[in-house]
C-alpha cells in the first residue's frame, strides 16, 4: 500500500535525525536534526490525513511548522547568548559543572 | 506515476538528510535539509495537502533555515583542523537501526480498512478547507499559537539583547 | 457567500489564561515607561495578575465544561492543578524581586515570560486533545528555555539553556511523532474521541502502543523521569535558583496532569500494557535520583536529583492510579511546591549575589549565625524527607498506601525503602549547619527582603501546618481527581 512507503519514508528521517542529534558535536546542527525529527513527523500526520480524508492532521502540521519555528529562534538566541562568553558551539565543550 | 515522483524524492531526502548529519561544514548540513525540506514539500503536494505544501517552503526552507544560515554566518565559525567534526557512535548507530526496524515494522504494517469518510477530494487539503477549520474548529490552538510566538520572541530578545546600562 | 458556523466558544472558560497573557503585555509596555528603580513593583503587577488568576480558577472548581469544540475542558482535576502552578508562579515571583535586582537581570521580560510559561501550563492540563496539550507545552516549555539561560552573563545559566533545550526540543519531537501515530490510528486527536475509538477498533493497535510509547518518553523527560533525567542536574544547578525552583515545581505537575490525562483517558485501555512500564519507572527514579544524591556538594544538584525522586514518589501513586492514587498525587504535588520552593528560597539566600555559595559546605553554621532561618531550613528539610508530623510524610503516606491499596507491596516496599535513603542526604544538610562550626561570615542585613520571608513563611505554613492539619486541601484533592 502507498501509505506505508510514505511512512516508512518518515520512519527512516526520524531515525536519522535522532542519530544526527546523538552523534553530532556542532549545537546548531544538532538543531537542524531536531527540525528534521519534527519533519518526519509532518510527513506522518500528513499522510494519515491523506488516508483517512480527515483534516485534522493538516491542522496540527499548521501549528507544528509556527512551534518549529519558535523553537528555531529561541534555540539560535540561546546559542548566541553562549557564543558571546565562550567561542564554542560544540556540545562536549559545555561540560563547566559537574556531579 | 505518484510511486515514481515517491521514489525520486523519497531517495533524494533520505540522501540529503544523511549528508546533512555526516557533512563536516555546518552550511552544507544546512542546505542539505533546505533540500529535504523541498523534497518533503513535494510529498505534501503529491499527498493534497496544498497549503502544508506551499507553508513547508515559505516557512521552513525560507524563514527558518535563513535562520540557522544567518546564525552560522554570524558564528562565522572554523572547524577546527584535524578534528573529527562528531563522535564517533557506533552505540548510537547500532541504536538507531534498532529503533528503524522496529518502527519501519510497525508502520509497514498498518492498514487501513474501511472506507474514508470525511471531505470529497476536490476539497480536501485546499487552502480555503485548512482555513476553515483553523477558524472554526481548531481556533482555540490557533491562538494559543499566537502565544507561543509571542513569548518565543520575548524569550528571544531577552537572551540576546545588549546591556542596557 | 457560504456561512461558516461558529462552534460554541466560551470565553469565560478561559479568563484565567486571558488574564495571565493580557499581564504579560502590559508588562512588557510598563517595562518601556519605568525607571529602574520602579522595575519591582513589574514584580507586583505580575503578582497581582496571578491572585486574579487564582480567584477565577477557584471561581470556577465545581462546574466542569467542556467548551472550543471538545479541546478545552475546565474540571475540578484542571482546577487544582491551576492552582499549584500559580502557587509556584507566585512564590517565584516573590523570590524573584530581591535576586533579579542583584543580578542585574530584572526586567519586564522576566516577568512575563514566567506568566506565559504558567499560561502554557494551564493550556496543558486542560487540554482534552492532543494539540491544545502539545501547543501548551510548547509554550510553556519555550517561555523555560529562556528564562533559563536569563543570567545570560554566567556560562552555567548559558550552559543549562542549551542543554535544556536540546533535550527538550528532542522529547518534543519525540511525543509529537508519537501523537501522529496515535492520530493515524485512532484519525482523531481528542482524547475521548481516541478512547472510544481505540476500545473498539483492535486493526492498529500496534501503531498506538507504540505512539503511546514515544508520547510517554516525552512525559518522562519532561517530569525528568530515570532513565530520561540526564539534563535535570545540570539545568537545576545551572539556571538563576528561582527559575529551578519554578521548574521543579509547576512545570512537572503541568506535566504529570497531562500525562494523567492522555494514559488514563485516551489510552485507558492499553492499561495493563503500561503499568508495568511506569512501575519500573517509578522505581528506577526513586533509586537513582536518591543514589546520586548522596555524593553531591552542590546544593542545587543535590536538589536536582533529590527532585528526580521526588518524580519517583508520585509515579508511584500514578501507578497506583484510581482516585485513592490520584488523589494522592495531587496532593503530593501541591506539598511539594510548597516545600521545595521554600528551600530554595533559602539556597537563593545563601547564595548570594552571582549564586558564589552553592555547595553544602557553605551552610556550615547557618544554624548558629541566623537561627531563625535555620529552623526554617531544618522544617522544610524534614517536610522534604518526609519525617512526621510534616506534611511531606502526610504526603508519602497517601502515595505509598494507594499503592499498598491497590496490591502493589513490592512497588511500596521498595518507596519506604528509597525515603530511608534520603534521609541521609537531607539530614547531612542539617548536619553541616549545626554540628559544623565555621567562622563564616554572617550574611549582610539587606538579605532577608519582606518578599522572600514572605515566601519562607508560606512555605513553612504548607510543610509544617498542613502536615498537623491536611483535611481541607486532603479533601479539595480527592474531589479533584480525574477517577471516581
Amino acid at each position: 500500500m502507498m501509505m506505508n512507503n510514505y511512512l516508512m519514508l518518515s520512519a527512516a528521517l526520524f531515525v536519522i535525525g535522532a542519530v544526527g542529534v546523538m552523534i553530532r558535536r556542532n549545537v546548531i546542527v544538532v538543531m537542524m536534526c531536531i527540525e528534521l525529527m519534527l519533519n518526519a513527523a509532518n510527513l506522518s500526520f500528513i499522510t494519515f490525513a491523506n488516508y483517512r480524508h480527515d483534516m485534522t492532521g493538516h491542522a496540527f502540521v499548521f501549528m507544528v511548522i509556527a512551534v518549529a519555528a519558535a523553537e528555531a529562534a529561541v534555540g539560535l538566541a540561546v546559542v548566541l547568548a553562549m557564543f558571546r562568553n565562550r567561542e564554542t558551539v560544540d556540545v562536549d565543550e559545555m561540560n563547566s559543572m559537574k556531579g | 506515476m505518484e510511486m515514481a515522483i515517491f521514489l525520486v524524492m523519497g531517495a533524494l531526502s533520505v540522501g540529503f538528510s544523511l549528508v546533512m548529519i555526516l557533512a563536516r561544514k555546518p552550511v552544507t548540513s544546512a542546505m542539505s535539509l533546505v533540500a529535504v525540506m523541498f523534497c518533503l514539500a513535494v510529498l505534501f503536494a503529491l499527498q493534497s495537502a496544498h497549503l502544508i505544501a506551499i507553508l513547508q517552503i515559505l516557512v521552513y526552507a525560507g524563514a527558518i533555515m535563513v535562520l540557522f544560515l544567518f546564525v552560522i554566518m554570524l558564528l562565522n565559525l572554523r572547524e577546527k583542523e584535524g578534528e573529527e567534526s562528531h563522535t564517533k557512535g557506533y552505540g548510537q548507530i547500532f541504536g538507531g537501526a534498532i529503533a528503524f526496524t522496529i518502527l519501519i515494522v510497525a508502520v509497514g504494517s498498518t492498514s487501513m480498512s474501511g472506507s474514508p469518510a470525511g471531505l470529497s477530494s476536490d476539497r480536501f487539503g485546499t487552502t480555503a478547507e485548512v482555513g476553515k477549520i483553523l477558524f472554526t474548529k481548531y481556533i482555540l490552538p490557533f491562538e494559543i499559537t499566537s502565544v507561543l510566538l509571542l513569548a518565543a520572541l520575548v524569550g528571544a530578545v531577552a537572551l540576546v539583547k545588549l546591556r542596557m546600562r | 457567500m457560504e456561512m461558516i458556523p461558529l462552534p460554541q466558544i466560551s470565553v469565560g472558560a478561559i479568563a484565567p489564561e486571558l488574564t495571565l497573557v493580557a499581564a504579560a503585555m502590559i508588562i512588557l509596555m510598563l517595562e518601556v515607561f519605568t525607571i529602574s528603580k520602579g522595575r519591582d513593583n513589574l514584580a507586583y503587577v505580575a503578582l497581582a495578575a496571578v491572585g486574579v488568576a487564582g480567584y477565577l480558577v477557584i471561581e470556577s472548581l465545581g462546574s466542569p465544561m467542556t467548551t472550543f469544540s471538545k479541546m478545552y475542558v475546565v474540571d475540578d482535576f484542571s482546577g487544582f492543578i491551576k492552582l499549584v502552578c500559580l502557587l509556584g508562579a507566585g512564590m517565584t515571583i516573590l523570590m524573584s524581586v530581591k535576586y533579579t535586582r542583584d543580578e542585574g537581570i530584572d526586567g519586564g521580560e522576566y516577568y512575563s515570560l514566567l506568566l506565559f510559561a504558567t499560561t502554557g501550563m494551564f493550556f496543558m492540563v486542560s487540554g482534552a486533545d492532543l494539540i491544545t496539550i502539545f501547543l501548551g507545552l510548547e509554550t510553556m516549555s519555550i517561555s523555560l528555555y529562556a528564562l533559563a539561560g536569563y543570567a545570560r552573563g554566567r556560562l552555567a545559566s548559558n550552559e543549562a539553556s542549551i542543554k535544556y533545550f536540546i533535550l527538550g526540543a528532542l522529547s518534543s519531537a519525540f511525543m509529537l511523532y508519537g501523537m501522529s501515530m496515535i492520530y493515524g490510528a485512532a484519525g482523531v486527536t481528542n482524547l475521548h474521541e481516541i478512547a472510544r475509538i481505540i476500545g473498539q477498533n483492535k486493526e492498529n493497535i500496534h501503531l498506538v502502543m507504540l505512539g503511546g510509547g514515544l508520547v510517554l518518553i516525552g512525559f518522562a523527560f519532561k517530569i525528568s523521569a530515570v532513565p530520561f533525567h540526564m539534563w535535570t542536574p545540570d539545568v537545576y544547578q545551572g539556571a538563576p535558583t528561582p527559575i529551578t525552583a519554578f521548574m521543579s515545581a509547576g512545570p512537572k505537575a503541568a506535566a504529570f496532569a497531562a500525562f494523567i490525562r492522555v494514559f488514563s483517558d485516551a489510552l485507558i485501555s492499553l492499561q495493563y500494557q503500561w503499568w508495568i512500564i511506569v512501575w519500573i519507572l517509578a522505581v528506577l527514579t526513586m533509586t537513582v535520583g536518591n543514589l546520586i544524591a548522596l555524593s553531591q556538594e552542590n546544593i542545587k544538584r543535590m536538589f536536582a536529583y533529590s527532585s528526580i525522586a521526588h518524580a519517583g514518589y508520585i509515579l508511584v501513586g500514578f501507578t497506583a492510579g484510581g482516585k485513592l492514587g490520584e488523589s494522592a498525587m495531587l496532593f503530593y504535588l501541591l506539598i511539594y511546591t510548597f516545600m521545595n520552593i521554600g528551600a530554595f528560597a533559602i539556597v537563593a539566600i545563601v547564595g548570594q549575589q552571582g549564586e558564589e555559595r552553592t555547595s553544602v559546605s557553605d551552610f556550615a553554621g547557618l544554624g548558629y549565625r541566623h537561627p531563625l532561618l535555620g529552623l526554617a531550613m531544618v522544617a522544610l528539610l524534614f517536610s522534604l524527607a518526609g519525617i512526621p508530623p510534616t506534611a511531606g510524610f502526610w504526603g508519602k503516606y497517601y502515595l505509598f498506601t494507594a499503592a499498598l491499596d491497590q496490591g502493589y507491596v513490592w512497588l511500596a516496599i521498595l518507596a519506604a525503602l528509597n525515603s530511608v535513603i534520603a534521609v541521609f542526604y537531607y539530614l547531612r544538610v542539617i548536619v553541616v549547619m549545626y554540628m559544623r562550626e565555621e567562622k563564616g561570615e554572617s550574611l549582610p542585613q539587606n538579605a532577608f527582603p519582606a518578599s522572600i520571608v514572605v515566601v519562607i513563611l508560606v512555605a513553612i505554613y504548607g510543610s509544617v501546618l498542613l502536615g498537623i492539619t491536611p483535611g481541607g486541601y486532603l479533601a479539595l484533592a480527592a474531589s479533584s481527581s480525574l477517577a471516581h
